[in-house]
């Protein structure tokens, strides 16, 4: 971008410094609820379903869960309306390492989320919600579950919603302990009861998805975004952050920085000022050795080409790697990378649910042969094989888990191969 | 030990079926409602479920093997489960495993034999930024482990005292104000 970010004086939105804002009542004094009231009732600004749905897809809200996909276009792919069940999936199983931002959302601003998943009920024709949140997350879960009996208590959620005619369910249901849930249609078999496993698409699932009926299945995070669209406009939304990538982002910042957390601001931040003016730049004063900047699975950075590199997708895609869902993990000088390795593809072998055999077996070996090369017994020509083994996984599998896997291997290795090749001992070949 | 639910759990449940449109999608709340009123879903308490909600044994069966917060076995009565994914095992979550391992004398996986403490390694539980970390019977999570910090959660556990949840405070935008404050 030729214009310098002006992040300093960004308010948030996502998370407004409102106290209390968890609260129904002081959600709706801040205008809450507002941008549901005039979507269901003005009918002058939003005559129909149809306005809402292309509102959205103006703003370009690119999906918060990972794929970067736009949210109203998602929507748009519903197909007409005929008379049976409808649903929308919450994806609030926030499972990929480096990620912790949704629950955010759950704690500090739950109703902007519910809004915008009544929003987009209302937009899509869907009967019931579900909000699919992980186990693990039952103090969120708790939050969750009030502040959907809040909005029940006031007829925001339920029959006939403010009198407009619109009546849609909403339904919080918890996970039990499985990355692989929050992989779209491996949620959608969780829904309904079963092992998590992923389908094959297509039917994709605004064909068949719940119970074989329409489904869309959206972020909390891309959810939140929607009740600001409708009350401030796309054009609004437009003006935010990065151009072809817009609005606020909650960045997740963990590793080896001073200060940690979730940042609200807006998208396209240069990474090295995340770093350095937002996370209190590094512990101890150490350099910067490698950045993973959207989760476990997307491709890490070297701390030493990050000049220029900006989190949108665009500027991520240029500098070899991928937004995903922001969830940045910044490692010092001092981070053994086979270690690190080593453990997203331990992390990757535990998750898989063994449908496809190159998965299956494909993460089992990468989690083997590196856990030799991190003993030391790793020869150099292990380091052909784990690509060897990444090349027979990726694109050939029921779900993306396996790229997912894949990646930071292949990534891991041509960014860092002195560090790898310094653990192995030379193959006999090599010598020759 | 004779597993059965209560009038008012079989109220409980038929509340919880009446959300979906099929009895299946109840599996996971129900093993839920099971694992919490029995500490664990062991066979017996999967045959419970099935029998309750009127599924065959063996997708319950399937379903509890499949997710691991499910205990599958009696486990002890509090349950440590320590993350050492991506960001924790840079901020050292395997000190604090080992830490564990050592103090209570077991190795992850185990059970101290007065039946108080199991121990686990587990996956990322999205608490990353605030590493290491680690989750109490499927439920509060104790972030910023130290050893002392370790050690004074245990202890309290032994006196019978509970973490409670740990709000994290947003941290604002360092130039607009003061870098760490309770939104
Ligand atoms: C293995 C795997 C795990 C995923 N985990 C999550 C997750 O935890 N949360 C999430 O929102 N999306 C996750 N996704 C992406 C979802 O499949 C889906 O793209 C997303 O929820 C759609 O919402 P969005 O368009 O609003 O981002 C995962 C995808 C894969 C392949
Ligand atoms: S790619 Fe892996 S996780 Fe996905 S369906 Fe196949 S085996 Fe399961
Ligand atoms: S890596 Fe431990 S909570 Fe995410």
């Amino acid at each position: 971008m030729s214009t310098p970010l002006d992040w300093k004086g960004y308010e948030p939105v996502l998370i407004p410094k409102i106290s209390g804002l968890h609260q129904i009542d002081i959600y709706e004094k801040n205008g809450g609820y507002e941008s549901l009231r005039e979507v269901l009732l003005n009918k002058t600004k939003w005559p129909d379903a149809v306005s809402v749905v292309n509102e959205v897809k103006e703003a370009n809200i690119r999906g918060r869960g990972g794929a970067g996909f736009n949210a109203g276009l998602k929507w748009s792919f519903m197909p007409p309306v005929d008379g049976g069940p409808r649903y929308l999936a919450c994806n609030g199983d926030e499972s990929e390492p480096g990620t912790f931002k949704d629950r955010k959302i759950f704690e500090y601003n739950p109703h902007l989320f519910i809004e915008g998943a009544l929003i987009a009920a209302y937009a899509m024709s869907i009967s019931t919600v579900y909000v699919y949140i992980r186990g693990e997350y039952r103090s969120f879960i708790q939050m969750m579950e009030k502040a959907v009996s809040d909005a029940y208590a006031k007829g925001y959620i339920g029959k006939n919603i403010l009198g407009s005619g619109f009546s849609t369910e909403m339904v919080v249901h918890s996970g039990a302990g499985a990355y692989i849930c929050g992989e779209e249609t491996s949620l959608l078999e969780s829904l309904e009861g079963k092992r998590g496993y992923p389908r094959v698409k297509p039917p994709f699932p605004a064909q068949r998805g719940l119970w074989g009926r329409p489904t869309t299945i959206n972020n909390i995070e891309t959810l939140a975004n929607v009740p600001l669209v409708i009350k401030n406009g796309a054009s609004w939304f437009k003006t935010i952050g990065a151009e072809t990538h817009p609005g606020p982002v909650l960045y997740g910042i963990s590793g080896h920085v001073n200060r940690p957390g979730v940042y609200e601001l807006p998208s396209g931040m240069p990474i090295l000022t995340l770093i350095q003016d937002v996370a209190g730049g590094m512990r101890n004063g150490k350099r910067i050795k490698a950045v993973i900047p959207g989760g476990s699975s997307t491709p890490v950075l070297r701390g030493d080409a990050l000049e220029g590199v900006n989190m949108d997708a665009d500027s991520l895609r240029q500098a070899g790697s991928m937004m995903g869902t922001a969830g940045m993990v910044i490692m010092d000088e001092d981070t053994d990378m086979v270690e690190v390795l080593w453990r997203i593809s331990k992390f990757y072998h535990h998750e898989s649910c063994g449908q496809c055999t190159p998965c299956r077996e494909g993460t089992g070996w990468l989690e083997k042969i590196l856990d030799k090369i991190m003993h030391g017994d790793g020869e150099t020509r292990d380091l052909d094989l784990l690509l060897d083994v990444t090349t027979q996984m990726e694109g050939r599998t029921i779900c993306a888990l396996a790229d997912a896997a894949a990646w930071p291997v292949r990534y891991t290795i041509s960014r860092f191969r002195e560090e790898f090749e310094a653990r192995c001992r030379k193959s006999v070949y090599a010598l020759a | 030990m004779e597993y059965s639910f209560s009038k008012d759990d079989l109220a409980k449940i038929d509340e919880i079926k009446s959300r979906y449109p099929e009895v299946m999608p109840a599996t996971l709340p129900v093993l839920w409602l099971a694992q919490d009123k029995f500490g664990h879903v062991n066979e017996e308490v999967q045959k419970l479920v099935a029998e309750t909600l009127d599924l065959p044994v063996s997708h319950v069966h399937g379903v509890a093997e499949f997710y691991t917060q499910y205990y599958k076995k009696e486990m002890g009565k509090f349950v440590l489960d320590v993350c050492t994914c991506l960001s924790c095992h840079i901020g050292g979550g395997y000190d604090i495993l080992k830490h564990l391992e050592k103090t209570l004398g077991i190795k992850a996986g185990g059970t101290t034999n007065d039946g108080l403490f199991s121990l686990q390694e587990v996956e990322c539980l999205g608490a990353c930024g605030y590493a290491p970390m680690m989750q109490i019977n499927n439920d509060v999570f104790v972030n910023h482990l130290t050893p002392e910090k370790t050690d004074q959660v245990v202890e309290g556990l032994r006196k019978g005292k509970y973490p409670e949840f740990e709000s994290i405070a947003m941290p604002l935008n360092p130039n607009t104000s003061a870098s760490k404050e309770t939104v």
